[in-house]
């Protein structure tokens, strides 16, 4: 039985049809921004409604109270987990977990470290019953040194796990065509890397997200990995896409705490940025002042 | 019954599996009664035996065999 379209799917396979949208004199603008007549500050993803597109790992902190410090500084109404392969008694175990579930924010487990499908979908069942939640972002790893995403293990697994009721959360590559095949395997939500994980490089490709964008009017996309500064989230913002997760960039900065704040300002800031419409570049000046025309002859 | 009878019967019944990739012995018959006996929350913990995801409510059901290979996840920091 067919299931009821997705609230995007209708708008995706009208943008299909569609001839890209020509805006004179400019090529760089991002995408127009949707529902400028409803409340902006909510979003909804996996079920739930935020206010915050923030999204932070809870990984590499100098200790676990500015990891707590930092999670209510960056106003983040989810954070990421992960599992490892232990057994650990008593308070080593819990303590971690009770600190993250003591913030209130909703878990974003991880499929950290999994190099095939079948260890992924192991996981992933797994992080549902310690988690206690169908949220889950599915990592499969294919190339160690990059860290990125091996798009046809992904796929595999992203449509097994689909079919388990889970909400699939998928760290990708930012090409459109892999995208949308995880989007036809049931996928709701997209995670496009920026650069390799923890590299702080930025946004490497800001053009295959801006494709992203365009192509893929309504699905949520998050920005993944490799934001390194509050401007790179700014950049991710203002392209239109609506969340951005991150770990290093914060939990390696000098003040962690202080950063967590810069980059709420920054994602609040690229976000309504894009809301309000970003003016199109021109190649020549085009004055300001209103004198053209009128000479000043002193 | 005898020492040397009770002792016979320890051994009969202890198996070698391998925990997270280090073998251990255990009497236990089940993956339940191996949480139990680990001393473990069995809620902190989730099980996989031979590479295959055993969740908590079937750990009962769970039977342990000579050389079963036994994994076990905990919630770490993520990114």
């Amino acid at each position: 039985m067919l299931s009821a379209p997705r609230d995007w799917e209708v708008e995706r396979s009208a943008q299909v049809k569609e001839e890209p949208a020509t805006r004179a004199g400019d090529t760089e603008q991002s995408a127009l921004p949707p529902r400028r007549c409803q409340d902006q500050s909510e979003w909804h993803i996996g079920g739930r409604t935020l206010t915050s597109r923030f999204f932070l790992g809870t990984a590499s902190y100098p200790s676990p109270q500015i990891l707590q410090d930092a999670i209510q500084a960056s106003g983040a109404q989810v954070v990421t987990m992960g599992l490892r392969r232990q057994l650990a008694h008593g308070a080593e175990a819990g303590d971690f977990f009770a600190l993250i579930k003591a913030t209130g924010a909703h878990l974003l487990p991880n499929t950290a470290g999994c190099h095939t499908a079948r260890e992924a979908i192991t996981l992933a069942h797994m992080a549902r019953e310690l988690f206690d939640t169908t949220w889950i972002k599915l990592e499969v790893v294919g190339d160690a040194h990059t860290l990125q995403p091996d798009p046809f293990e992904l796929l595999a697994a992203a449509t097994q796990l689909v079919k388990d009721g889970f909400d699939v959360f998928p760290y990708c590559m930012d090409d459109l065509v892999s995208c949308q095949r995880l989007l036809d395997a049931g996928c709701n939500i997209l995670m496009p890397w920026g650069a390799p994980i923890g590299s702080g490089q930025g946004l490497v490709n800001p053009g295959a997200l801006r494709t992203l964008r365009a192509r893929l009017p309504g699905v949520p996309l998050i920005v993944d990995a490799g934001i390194g500064s509050p401007a790179d989230a700014v950049q991710a913002m203002e392209l239109g896409l609506d969340a951005v997760l991150l770990n290093s960039a914060v939990a390696h900065a000098v003040d962690p705490v202080r950063m967590a704040r810069a980059f709420k300002l920054g994602i609040e800031s690229g976000r309504l940025a894009f809301e309000a419409g970003v003016m199109a570049r021109q190649d020549m000046a085009v004055a300001s002042t209103p004198v053209a025309g009128h000479p000043i002859l002193l | 019954m005898s020492t040397i009878d009770n002792a016979a019967d320890a051994t009969l019944h202890t198996i070698t599996v391998v925990v997270n990739g280090h073998p251990e012995s255990t009497t236990a018959t089940t993956l339940h009664a191996w949480v139990e006996a680990r001393g473990v929350q069995p809620a902190g913990l989730a099980t996989a035996v031979n590479g295959n995801f055993v969740p908590r409510s079937l750990r009962a059901q769970q039977p342990l065999a000579e050389g079963d290979t036994i994994l076990t996840f905990q919630p770490i920091e993520g990114g």
